[in-house]
C-alpha cells in the first residue's frame, strides 16, 4: 500500500495482545494535520492499548505512518524525536523532580537554540500560569489539576506536531477538567494535531472534529462529531 | 512575557550555586562527616583506618547511587567491578610495574569494558530479576577471585601492592592516605554532581520516575541505563583500586558479597537518590560498626537495631531527614 502523505497520522490494522488476550483487534484510523480526533469507548474497550501501540510502548502488529513516513519499526523515543508526544494515563510525571526539572525534561528532544526553548517555556507559562508559581515545588506535592497541567505543559515543551493524550481529565474536578480540555482546544486552533482518549464524552465531542468509537478492542464507528446529537447516539455504538 | 529561563539558568556564583543544592540539615551532616575526618587525622590510630574505609566506600556508593538512586535500578553485583579494580591495579603494579595512578585508570577501563558487555544483556531484565542477575555476577566474580589462584593467589591474598602515588611521589603515611582519599572523594562527588545536573543526569532521573514516561519524551532508556551501569562500575573499580593502594593487600573477602550488602546498606542509610546520601551513609555506617563493637557478643544485634531504627524513622535516609522535619513542621 502506498504511503499516505495527506494525513499526519495513519494507523493500519494495528493489533496488540497481552499474553493470549487480544486487547486490540486490527484497527485503522487516521488524523489530518491540525485535526482534533477523539477516541471514545467504555472501560476495557482498548483505548489505552491503542495509544500505547501507536507510540510503541507495547509490541503490536500492523502499520503506523507519520507524515507519510513508515514509523512502525521506530522506538518510543524516536517517535518523540519526530514530534509525537504522549501524555500518559496517570500523567507519568517524575514525582520526585521539581516542576522546573519536569519541564526541562520535556524539552529533552527539542532542537534549536536556547531562545527556542525559552520561547516554548513562555508559551507553556501563558497557557498554565500556575506552573510558573510552582516552579521549585516537587511534582508530587501539587494538586491533581496542577499535575495534569504540568503533564500537558511538559509535553508542549517538546513542541509536538502530534499530541496524544490518554484520559487527561481522569480524577479531576469538572471545572479543572474543562479548563485543561479547553486549553487543548486552543492549541488545536493554533494548528496542533491532537489525538485524545477521553471518558468525558460531552467535553471531548465539543472540541474534536472527528470521533472514533472503540468497543471490545475494535473500531465500531468513525464519525464527524457534529453527527452525534445525543448520548443515545453514542450508546448505540458503545453497546452494539 | 519573560520566562525565568529554566533551561539554562543564569550562572550564579559557584559557591552559592553549590550551596543551593543542599538543605541546612544536609550541610550539617556533611560538616559532621568532615569533622570526623579531621578528628581521625588528629587522633590517629585505628580511627584513621575506619575513616579510610569510609572514604573508599563513599566513592563506591557515589557511583552506586547513579545506578540505584538516580536511575532507580537494582544492582547487587557492583562488588565485581571493585574486584576488577583491586586485582587489576595490584597485578598491573606488581607484575608489570605500572605507576599506581596509571594502573588505577587501566583497571577502570577494563571494569568499564566488562560492565558494558555484561550490562548490555543483563539490563534487559527488570526489578527482582535484575537484582538476582547482578547478585549472581557478584558471586561469580568472588568465586573466580578465590579459584583463579595463579592470578589472584586465592585466599592467600595479594600482598606487596604499592601505595598510591605519581612518579617519585607516593603517599605512605596513614594520615596522608586519608587526606588523599578525602580529596579524591570530593572530586568524585563534584563529578557526580556535574553529571546529575546535566541533560544525561536528568534523563536518568526521569527513567527512575517512569521508564515509559521518559521514553515518551525522547530519552533512550536502554542506552542511559547501560551508561549509568558503566558509570557505577567505573566508580566501583576506582574504589577497589584505592582499597588496594591504601592497605597494600587485597584478598577475595574484601570484594565479596558482603561488600555489596554493606554498600547497599550505606546507600539506604544515607539516602538513596539523594546528593549527599552516599557520603553520609558511608561515614555513619562505618562509624556505627565501630561504636557497636564495644557491645561484645551483642554487637551484631546492636548494629541491626541501629540500622533498623534508621530505616524506620528515616525511610528516605538520614540526608532526607531535613525535608521530613520541614514537612512535619508545615503540617503542624
Amino acid at each position: 500500500m502506498a504511503a499516505d502523505t495527506t494525513n499526519l497520522l495513519t494507523v493500519r490494522d494495528l493489533a496488540a495482545h497481552y499474553g493470549h488476550i487480544e486487547a486490540l483487534r486490527p484497527t485503522s484510523l487516521n488524523g489530518g494535520p491540525g485535526e482534533f480526533v477523539t477516541i471514545l469507548g467504555p472501560n476495557g474497550a482498548g483505548k489505552t492499548t491503542l495509544l500505547r501501540a501507536i507510540t510503541r510502548l507495547i509490541p503490536s502488529s500492523g502499520k503506523v505512518e507519520f507524515k507519510g513516513q513508515d514509523v512502525t519499526k521506530f522506538k518510543t523515543n524516536e517517535l518523540a524525536g519526530l514530534g509525537i508526544i504522549m501524555v500518559m494515563e496517570g500523567r507519568g510525571l517524575f514525582s520526585d523532580m521539581s516542576v522546573k526539572e519536569n519541564l526541562q525534561i520535556g524539552a529533552y528532544k527539542l532542537p534549536g537554540s536556547q531562545a527556542d526553548k525559552d520561547r516554548q517555556l513562555d508559551k507553556v507559562f501563558t497557557l498554565f500560569p500556575r506552573l510558573k508559581e510552582r516552579l521549585t515545588q516537587t511534582a508530587s506535592s501539587m494538586s491533581g489539576g496542577e499535575q495534569q497541567m504540568l503533564a500537558v505543559g511538559r509535553a508542549l515543551m517538546a513542541d509536538p506536531k502530534l499530541l496524544i493524550l490518554d484520559e487527561p481529565s481522569l480524577g479531576l474536578a469538572p471545572r479543572v477538567a474543562t479548563e485543561i480540555l479547553s486549553t487543548l482546544g486552543s492549541l488545536n486552533k493554533e494548528g496542533l494535531g491532537i489525538l485524545l482518549v477521553e471518558q468525558k464524552a460531552p467535553l471531548a465531542l465539543k472540541l474534536a472534529q472527528r470521533v472514533y468509537i472503540l468497543s471490545s478492542g475494535s473500531v465500531r464507528a468513525e464519525l464527524p462529531t457534529h453527527e452525534i446529537k445525543s448520548h443515545h447516539d453514542l450508546a448505540k455504538y458503545y453497546f452494539a | 512575557m519573560t520566562s525565568p529561563n529554566i533551561t539554562s539558568p543564569k550562572p550564579a556564583a559557584p559557591a552559592a550555586k553549590f550551596a543551593s543544592r543542599f538543605d541546612r540539615f544536609q550541610v550539617v551532616l556533611l560538616g559532621l562527616s568532615a569533622l570526623a575526618v579531621c578528628f581521625a587525622l588528629i587522633y590517629g590510630g585505628y580511627l584513621l583506618t575506619v575513616m579510610q574505609m569510609a572514604m573508599i566506600y563513599a566513592i563506591f556508593c557515589v557511583g552506586l547511587n547513579f545506578f540505584m538512586g538516580y536511575t532507580g535500578q537494582a544492582s547487587f553485583g557492583q562488588n565485581s567491578f571493585a574486584c576488577i579494580g583491586g586485582y587489576g591495579s595490584a597485578i598491573l603494579c606488581v607484575q608489570y610495574g605500572w605507576e599506581p595512578a596509571l594502573a588505577l585508570i587501566g583497571a577502570m577501563v577494563v571494569a568499564g569494558f566488562f560492565a558494558l558487555i555484561i550490562g548490555y544483556p543483563t539490563l534487559r531484565l527488570r526489578g527482582h530479576y535484575l537484582a538476582m542477575a547482578t547478585f549472581s555476577l557478584g558471586l561469580i566474580t568472588y568465586d573466580i577471585s578465590i579459584q583463579w589462584t595463579s592470578v589472584t593467589q586465592g585466599y592467600m591474598g595479594y600482598a606487596g601492592i604499592p601505595s598510591l602515588g605519581i612518579g617519585n611521589w607516593t603517599v605512605e603515611s596513614e594520615r596522608g592516605k586519608l587526606v588523599v582519599l578525602a580529596v579524591l572523594l570530593a572530586f568524585a562527588f563534584w563529578l557526580s554532581l556535574r553529571m546529575r545536573d546535566s541533560r544525561f543526569g536528568r534523563g536518568l532521573r526521569a527513567i527512575s520516575g517512569s521508564e515509559n514516561g521518559a521514553a515518551a519524551l525522547g530519552v533512550r532508556v536502554p542506552r542511559f541505563k547501560l551508561i549509568a551501569f558503566v558509570v557505577a562500575a567505573l566508580y566501583a573499580s576506582a574504589a577497589g583500586s584505592l582499597y588496594a593502594y591504601t592497605f597494600n593487600f587485597i584478598s577475595p573477602e574484601a570484594f565479596g558479597p558482603a561488600m555489596s550488602i554493606l554498600t547497599f546498606t550505606m546507600l539506604f542509610v544515607g539516602g538513596v537518590g539523594t546528593i549527599v546520601g552516599p557520603i553520609i551513609g558511608a561515614v555513619v555506617t562505618s562509624l556505627l560498626q565501630e561504636v557497636v563493637r564495644g557491645s561484645g557478643h551483642y554487637q551484631d544485634i546492636a548494629y541491626a537495631v541501629g540500622l533498623l531504627a534508621t530505616l524506620i524513622y528515616a525511610p528516605k535516609g538520614l540526608s532526607a531527614l531535613g525535608g521530613l522535619f520541614r514537612r512535619k513542621k508545615e503540617e503542624a
